[in-house]
């Protein structure tokens, strides 16, 4: 392994998310997959956490998997110390409303929309806060991903990589315990991935928030608490 | 506005273009169903009104008499006689019209009732004889039960009254005898040819009306028809119209005589109105129907497009039930836009017919008027409504459900649909 952990997390504390023997089998007769070959996993808030991996080995519909995105075909997942795995969709639902905040590899934003409104997206269906105030924090939010400017724009008035950072600052709205992020930085140039990237980590340590990203930057996952490879829907 | 409603308005206004096509059709189908109904119904009203005011609300004429246990007894009846069920039997005419206007009078929504005397008699001018028939009345008691008042085209009622050999005719009558007020003319019935003088002309618009019905003085027809006592039928005037098929049975019952109130005695007219403006809903709720695919088209082409904003909003914690209602919410949207426009001209365009001159002249037959009639009411715009938000709904469901049942998991992947 070329990381290890890098932080001691005192020992007891309430894991964030925890999967179990997780398997999964994508396509249908012939073309019929076995993607994820038994994958256990754990995430304690506040520590930054990278799956890589070559293209094509799992790390995505892992992430689908730990997001409720999607159920496993045996395994387990446990959010907040409550098994999801298999929960109704309403319950799986109202856990990813709470407690997820989700990057997709692609497809970042509704585009209709603009940038406030994505971000705002979430907070209006969780009706926590009021609507000032929602815009006031998914303004912050913007900021904090260097697009204060720009906070008017639709989804199709930004490029990709500002698309992609507005979506990270969506993940970041209702102040989730975890965060997935499916290569948050891959259409980032240098200073835009260090510059999410950062906000990641800081947000970690702030708030204690459990960040799990899948990168392909080598120099991204040496700044993670730990990096777990993966190759052929295993970790290695 | 809820987020839900606003993602809806979003959606729908990337796609304004195909939206207008089921728009359209429920502007055209709201508008269309409300100008029929309104017609449809400002016909039947107005031949309601014109019935109404010829031959009143009710009429009372038959005696019912129960059957005795044999026919044997049928050799000394005078009166024409009916078989009626097993055990009723009517016996024509009133054989005591004061005691049962006295009768009458107890009824509390009974506001007018008059004697008639109605027989045979062929009219006679220079120029033609006619079979007509005679309406033997008493002026003050028949303009309550009846619209004669405002029916007079000619002449006045008053000269009428006032003299014994005064007449009444009816417009087509005068007009195919060439007799204009003061004329005069003879009627012959039983045998005896006597001299009268046209006092006034009426029109009601109803054809057999105008064509056959000539009114003479009540003593002047009980003299000319030989018939001292009894009256033909009573006409009988109700406070409440709709209640008249109550009344008539309560009648019945009570004065042993057969009432019919006028929904009986109209009845295929109405029925024929009630048809017509039946199946001219049907026909043009076609548009609504046409609006309802046009609408499941949009949806399902919006669904296969914004499948990856499904699973973004599922990914945030949107339930299922959000996602259909973003997409009821806008086939809503477009059903409120369309049944406000819609509702506008349907409501404008009533109103315009009703401004347009029949052509020829008008229609007569059943009634008579020169202007298309329109009664737009308050329910011919709601019943537009809720076929269009029946219809509409019905069909959005489809779609709307299909976006709810998506997995965020399949969308993703490229999986789903
Ligand atoms: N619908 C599918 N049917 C069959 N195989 C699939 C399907 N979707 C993905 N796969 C396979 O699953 C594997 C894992 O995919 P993914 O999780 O996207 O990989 P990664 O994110 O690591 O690049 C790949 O080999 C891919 O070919
Ligand atoms: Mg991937």
């Amino acid at each position: 392994m070329s990381a290890v952990v890098s932080s001691v997390v005192p020992s007891g504390e309430k894991l964030a998310l925890r999967c179990t023997g997780l398997h999964r089998y994508l396509g249908q007769g012939e073309g019929r997959v076995h993607v994820l070959r038994g994958v256990s996993f754990e995430a304690q808030p506040g520590q930054v956490y990278a799956i890589v991996g070559p293209s094509g080995c799992g790390k995505s519909t892992l992430l689908y998997l730990l997001g409720l995105l999607d159920q496993p075909d045996a395994g387990e997942i446990a959010i907040d110390g409550q098994l999801m795995s298999n929960s109704e969709d309403s319950v799986r639902t109202a856990a990813r409303g709470l407690h997820i905040g989700f990057v997709f590899q692609f497809h970042f934003l509704m585009l209709e929309f603009s940038a406030l409104e994505n971000v705002m997206m979430p907070m209006r269906k969780l009706g926590k806060l009021s609507p000032a105030a929602m815009a006031e924090r998914a303004h912050g939010l913007l900021a904090s991903v260097g697009l204060g400017e720009k906070t008017h724009r639709l989804g199709t008035q930004l490029s990709g990589g500002e698309q992609q950072r507005v979506a990270v600052a969506r993940a970041l709205a209702n102040q989730p315990a975890i965060i997935l992020a499916d290569e948050p930085t891959g259409n980032l140039d240098v200073k835009n991935s260090a510059m999410v990237f950062d906000l990641l980590t800081r947000l970690a340590k702030e708030n204690g928030q459990a960040v799990i990203l899948v990168t392909h930057n080598p120099e991204i996952a040496n700044r993670c608490d730990l990096v777990r490879p993966m190759r052929d829907g295993l970790f290695v | 506005m809820s987020p839900n409603l606003h993602i809806a308005f979003r959606f729908l206004t990337a796609k304004k273009r195909a939206m207008l096509m089921s728009l359209s059709c429920i502007i055209l189908g709201v508008g269309l169903f409300i100008v029929t109904q309104a017609a449809t119904t400002g016909f039947e009203g107005f031949f309601i009104r014109t019935i109404l005011g010829t031959d009143g609300a009710m009429r009372i004429q038959d005696k019912l008499q129960a059957t005795q246990g044999s026919m044997a007894a049928g050799g000394y009846n005078s009166g024409f006689e009916i078989e009626q069920k097993e055990n009723l039997k009517y016996i024509e005419g009133i054989e005591e019209p004061g005691r049962l206007l006295a009768a009458l009078s107890e009824f509390e929504n009974v506001s007018g009732a008059s004697a008639v005397l109605r027989g045979s008699v062929v009219i006679r001018s220079s120029f033609q004889n006619q079979s007509i028939q005679v309406f033997g009345i008493d002026l003050a008691a028949h303009v309550k039960v009846s619209d004669l008042g405002n029916q007079i085209v000619d002449g006045s009622l008053t000269s009428f009254r006032d003299s014994p050999s005064g007449a009444i005719l009816g417009r087509e009558m005068a007009n195919r005898l060439h007799l204009n007020v003061d004329d005069s003319f003879q009627l012959e019935a039983l045998g005896q040819v006597r001299r009268y003088r046209v006092s006034a002309i009426y029109e009601t618009g109803v054809s057999d009306i105008d064509r056959l019905r000539l009114y003479l003085n009540m003593i002047e027809a009980r003299s000319l028809l030989k018939e001292p006592i009894k009256a033909t039928f009573l006409q009988i005037n109700l406070a409440n119209k709709d209640r008249a098929p109550e009344d008539a049975a309560h009648m019945q019952q009570v004065l042993g005589y057969s009432a019919e109130p006028w929904q009986q005695r109209e009845k295929s007219w109405l029925s024929a109105f009630s048809a017509l403006r039946i199946t001219s809903g049907i026909t043009v709720s076609v548009f609504t129907l046409i609006a309802g695919l046009a609408m499941f088209n949009t949806l399902a082409m919006i669904v296969l497009e914004k499948t990856k904003d499904i699973a973004i909003l599922r990914s945030m914690g949107y339930e299922r039930a959000d996602i259909t209602r973003i997409f009821l919410w806008q086939a809503g949207i477009v059903l409120v836009i369309g049944i406000v426009i819609g509702g506008a001209f349907g409501a404008g365009a009533s109103y315009a017919i009703s401004r347009v001159p029949l052509p020829h002249g008008g229609i007569t037959g059943i009634f008579a008027t020169k202007y298309f009639i329109v009664d737009l009411r308050y329910w011919h715009i709601v019943q537009a409504a809720i076929t269009a938000i029946f219809t509409v709904m019905i069909a959005s469901l489809v779609p709307a459900r299909r976006a709810a049942r998506l997995e965020p998991g399949d969308i993703v992947r490229g999986t789903a649909l």
